[in-house]
């Protein structure tokens, strides 16, 4: 549990963090809250030569307003991300999901920037990302472009960031007034990545649902959208056998490692039951 | 008398002796991160050193290459068995008898094991030598699963005993067989279950786990070439043990040998045991001329230092239709891993299980127990309990349970069916053991009376009646749970550590002031002792508590005692406490009757100090009476104030509890909620009513984990699955249910105060409770028994398998 050796950088800008990057190649990392990569380096799982400190980037940090859109700097913690009214009146189940993530103590150095990049298909932000349509800016040597969080996925660990880039904002559309929104995470103990876990956000019109999107966390290598279960319950008042389709919709995508957390049957089971009982709560919540 | 003299109350209440809530001395440097643990040791030099460790459970090892790791900046050393047989060290003595590679000798056995020792001027240089070591091996089959270490094509796993017919505890049947150990009347149990109206049995496994304390297992060593002596700073829960197995294994005389055990953050068995890394530290020591540390991580603390239980329990009942046992037969497959490490006294391979007939009493028993060798970590230790006495109650509470369900008897009142009456204390046990006192109907019903169990059972009964019609997926359980701990290892007929009697001591000075030290054989982990030790002496001598200094862990200063674990402290020491006090009273009488010009026996104490009877106003205080004995003694006597015991008890002590637990389980997910525990304890004499709650509680809390989730697992090829907190359950506050805590009080006849110990019973106690409600939720769809742990994948798992989810 002892790291090997590497050097160290702190730059004071994003330009600066960039060079750095593509300067040191392959051999250099950027370091976020650490949450995921200093545990790595302590197994020596992984042995980044360098390592390049974000947390002097003061451009990296804040939430503010851009038209309809929530950005929140890279560099924000889950904590601060907590603390943030607007955050918890607008898109309140981000605020929801970042309550299940770890402890207090992960999440005043955990960043979601580096929740969302890293590609850990544990993570909670990348799911909820995905359901509320969200766009990752990321900046390189040949400047600056916006992926969808729905295309930035590609495996475990394995992500649309191109060597030398830096994701450096997330950018979030607020969703429709009166939303309804659950995040259902079943977890064996505090600071644990999900058994299985289901976002909903949702609209209702007149007892049906009018709009739906579903994010699945940790039941496969990447991050999923429920397209199929979405599309299942619209128009529908979420009876029985609606839940039903939607969770067996569900269950058909989520292909999960077995791990202690329990075999492939369960873990496929439970996110079912994590859908079905988001979808309720959401609806529950939608006016 | 002016005001402002002190009433009887108040003068009690100063000395915050036995009874007091006193709150903890040590907290306040403890809460203040003052204390001083092994990792705060910096000795001037200093080296680290660390493991190379095998990623195969099975192995040869066919080459060693440190060139290298030797070109590492600031490695100085790579020791291997090699380096370790010229100073014949390449393996050493267990516990249990048997011998253990310090470093792989030709082989490995278990994935992780020790293979190499790499030696540098700091931690990060002595890692990145580990990283150059390059080690050859040429793997073997590992041998996993217990029940198949005997077949005839099992790998052998120990080529050092092949051909030895017998080992430290009798024959052996297979070169992976370690002892068989028989206790009980086979003729007898056997005619018993021939003639039986009702028989139960069930394979009960008490899986692996480990006690994970806060702190791992750590020293340093550093041995000084002019003087030739060998000082040892260890996280060691039996200091003067280890001072004792250095002295016998590296052949230095015992008084250059000076082993100190500063604060130590929890041990609970993990800390008693002698591991590798003690061994290469002092090693490497030797060789370099520098004091080395060694400090486990908490990967290298879970997958290979002492795991406890692995009991693989066959349990049958005897009984009558109307539910009165009348015999008890078990067998029991012990996996030890790949060294019999065993932390137990020496005569008892199995520990205490013979306690097996817990509180119940059985006309007759019969035990055997196999111990076997697997490619798993060695160990077995005694987690958070006396020897082997969880696993013993876990399986005779199971038992109980599943004998209910097959007679239809509600399990509380089978139990108080069959319970020791208390009349029959002291009671003999059909497995051999005597049962100093008791009380169970009393403790059982009181608890019964205050959770409301009837009503429990009838609320129970509804929510049955409304899963079947499915209005609910949820599903209720009780989980009684009645326990007789054996604790106070032991008197010396029994019990010893390599043929040293498990005596505990205690020296008592006291100086002129009114103040003393007390120095004790026992260690702290946690425990309390500087509390609860002052507590004792308090109350004996009339001394206030605040005025006594409690110091344990240094060799040198300490009398010798066995060390701290298996709930012996107050048992053995505590009595050896109050032994020490009394011979300081009796002195002290003496002084007084001298000063106050009266007989010895025309004193009575009172409190703080000793009076003349009948002449109220003729006083003496204690603190007086410490001044007058380096000044004023009576003619011929020598002077000072102190005393020494070394205390043999003459049986164990017993406590015990009546446990319930109130579970509620979801189907769908497994998720599962204690509603409600509550645990009685009765631990005899209560010293410091705050620190049991507080040890009740911790002990509940490692049950919980124990019962739910926590594991040491092993894939089907040696792989270690579960080495860090991530996937090892170490319950947090959130997950820890709440804990109602109540006692009754029997004291032990025998012991100078009447207490029994108290830290582990709510181990024993708690993990049946825990597993009754869980196999008691699930009874009425139709199973018998679910092995532990119980988490969520495998309540659903149940569930499924009974039908109640699709």
């Amino acid at each position: 549990m002892i790291p090997g050796p590497f050097s160290y950088h702190r730059p004071a800008s994003v330009a600066d963090a960039v060079k750095l990057l593509s300067d040191l190649g392959e051999d250099a990392r950027p370091l976020a809250g650490g949450h995921s990569l200093v545990p790595m380096m302590k197994l020596r799982l992984a042995t980044p030569a360098h390592l390049i400190d974000l947390h002097g980037i003061a451009a990296l940090k804040g939430i503010s307003r851009n038209g309809n859109n929530l950005v929140i700097g890279a560099m924000t913690t889950q904590h601060e991300l907590l603390a943030s009214d607007d955050v918890a009146k607008s898109m309140p189940i981000l605020h929801e999901a970042a309550l299940l993530i770890a402890d207090p103590q992960v999440r005043y150095r955990g960043t979601i920037g580096g929740n969302v990049a890293n590609g850990d298909p544990g993570n909670d932000m990348p799911a909820l990302m995905m359901t509320l349509g969200a766009t990752y800016r990321l900046e390189g040597a040949s400047g600056a472009r916006d992926v969808p969080a729905a295309d930035f996925y590609q495996g475990a660990y394995f992500t649309a960031l191109e060597p030398g880039e830096i994701l450096t904002s997330v950018s979030v559309p607020v969703p429709a007034a009166g939303h309804g929104y659950a995040y259902e995470k079943l977890k064996r103990k505090v600071g644990d990545y999900a058994t299985a876990a289901a976002a909903v956000v949702l609209t209702m019109s007149g007892g049906k649902v009018a709009t739906c999107t579903i994010g699945l966390t940790n039941v496969h290598e990447t991050p999923l959208l429920a397209a199929d279960a979405a599309k299942a319950v619209i128009g529908t008042g979420l009876d029985a056998a609606t839940l039903k389709k939607a969770a067996a919709a569900a269950e058909a995508i989520m292909a999960p490692a077995a791990d202690a957390r329990g075999p492939v049957e369960y873990r496929k089971h439970v996110g079912g039951i994590m859908v079905t009982r988001a979808l309720q709560r959401a609806a529950s919540r939608a006016k | 008398m002016n005001d402002m003299t002190p009433t009887r109350e108040q003068r009690e209440a100063a000395l915050e002796g036995m009874g007091c809530k006193r709150k903890r001395v040590e907290d306040i440097r403890f809460t203040q991160g003052k204390g001083n643990y092994v990792d705060d040791v910096k000795l001037p030099g200093m080296l680290h050193g660390d493991f190379v460790r095998s990623p195969h459970p099975h192995a040869r090892v066919q080459k060693i290459d440190d060139s290298e790791a030797l070109k590492v900046p600031g490695v100085l050393a790579v020791i291997t068995a090699e380096t370790l047989k010229t100073v014949n060290l390449a393996w050493m003595p267990t516990l249990a008898g048997d011998v253990q590679m310090v470093l792989a000798d030709g082989k490995v056995l278990f994935q992780n094991q020790e293979v190499a020792f790499v030696v540098a001027t700091d931690r990060y240089a002595a890692d990145d030598g580990i990283n150059k070591v390059i080690v050859e091996y040429e793997p073997l089959p590992p041998l996993v699963d217990p029940f198949k270490s005997m077949d005839k094509d099992a790998p052998v796993l120990r080529e050092d005993l092949v051909g030895k017919m017998s080992g430290a505890h009798g024959p052996r049947k297979h070169d992976n067989h370690i002892f068989e150990w028989t206790v009980g009347d086979k003729e007898l149990t056997d005619a018993a279950f021939n003639k039986a109206e009702v028989t139960i049995k069930e394979m009960i496994s008490y899986h692996r786990t480990h006690p994970s304390p806060l702190e791992t297992c750590q020293c340093v060593c550093s041995f000084d070439k002019i003087k030739g002596e060998l000082t040892i700073y260890g996280t060691f829960q039996a200091p003067h043990v280890i001072r004792t197995v250095v002295a016998l294994i590296a052949k230095l005389p015992e008084q250059k040998i000076h082993v100190i055990a500063p604060d130590i953050g929890g041990g609970f068995g993990n800390k008693v045991g002698a591991y590798p890394g003690y061994i290469c530290a002092a090693v490497a020591s030797i060789v370099t001329g520098k004091p080395v540390k060694w400090v486990e991580d908490r990967i290298e603390n879970l997958t290979a230092t002492s795991f406890a239980r692995d009991y693989h329990m066959t349990t049958e009942i005897a009984a009558t239709k109307d539910g009165k046992v009348t015999g008890l037969r078990v067998h029991v497959l012990a996996d030890h891993g790949a060294f019999d490490a065993c932390a137990d006294p020496s005569k008892w391979p199995a520990g205490f299980f013979n306690i097996v007939t817990g509180s119940y009493d059985f006309p007759t028993a019969h035990l055997a127990v196999d111990g076997v060798y697997t490619n798993k970590a060695p160990g077995g230790v005694a987690y958070r309990c006396s020897f082997r006495v969880t696993e013993a109650a876990y399986c005779i509470e199971r038992g109980m349970d599943i004998l209910a369900q097959k007679l239809k008897m509600d399990p509380a009142e089978l139990r108080l069916k069959n319970f020791i009456k208390p009349e029959q204390f002291p009671y003999h046990s059909a497995l051999g053991w005597e049962y100093d006192s008791g009380d169970y109907h009393t403790a059982m019903r009181k608890m019964m009376e205050t959770t409301g169990y009837a009503a429990l059972r009838k609320e129970q009964e509804e929510k049955r009646a409304a899963f079947k019609r499915g209005e609910t997926r949820e599903i209720m359980g009780l989980g009684v749970s009645f326990f007789t701990e054996i604790v106070g290892a032991g008197p010396s007929k029994n019990c010893d550590i390599l043929g040293i009697a498990m005596f505990d001591s205690c020296e008592i000075r006291m100086h002129p002031t009114g103040a003393g030290i007390a120095r004790m054989g026992t260690k702290s982990q946690g425990q309390g002792h500087e509390t609860t030790w002052a507590q004792i002496i308090a109350t004996e001598i009339g001394i206030p508590a605040d005025n006594i200094m409690v110091e344990e862990g240094n060799t040198d200063t300490a009398p010798y005692g066995l060390g701290t674990y298996g709930s012996r402290s107050t048992p053995v020491a505590g009595a050896a406490i109050a032994m020490a006090a009394r011979k300081i009273k009796a002195k002290a009488q003496m002084i007084a009757a001298y000063k106050l010009e009266v007989h010895e026996d025309d004193l009575e104490f009172d409190i703080d100090g000793f009076r003349v009877k009948g002449l109220p106003e003729k006083f003496m205080s204690m603190k007086d009476i410490c001044w007058a004995a380096y000044n004023s003694v009576p003619p011929g006597m020598e002077p000072g104030l102190e005393a020494v015991s070394y205390y043999d008890p003459p049986n164990m002590t017993y406590p015990f509890g009546a446990y319930l637990c109130v579970m509620d389980i979801d189907v769908d997910t497994g998720v599962y909620k204690v509603r409600r525990f509550y645990a009685l304890d009765d631990c005899g004499t209560r010293i410091n009513p705050m620190i049991i709650e507080g040890q009740v509680h911790g002990g509940l809390t490692e049950a919980f984990a124990i019962a739910m989730g926590q594991e040491i697992r092993y894939d089907d090829v040696g792989n270690v699955v579960t080495g860090s907190f991530m996937d090892f359950f170490m319950p947090t506050a959130v997950e820890t249910p709440h804990w109602e805590t109540d006692f009754t009080v029997t004291p032990s006849p025998h012991h100078p105060i009447g207490a029994k110990g108290v830290g582990e019973s709510p181990n024993v106690g708690g993990v049946p409770a825990f597993s009754n409600a869980v196999n008691d939720a699930f009874s009425f769809l139709g199973s018998t028994h679910i092995q532990m742990p119980h988490d969520f994948w495998r309540n659903w798992k149940a569930a499924k398998e009974l039908g109640a989810v699709a």
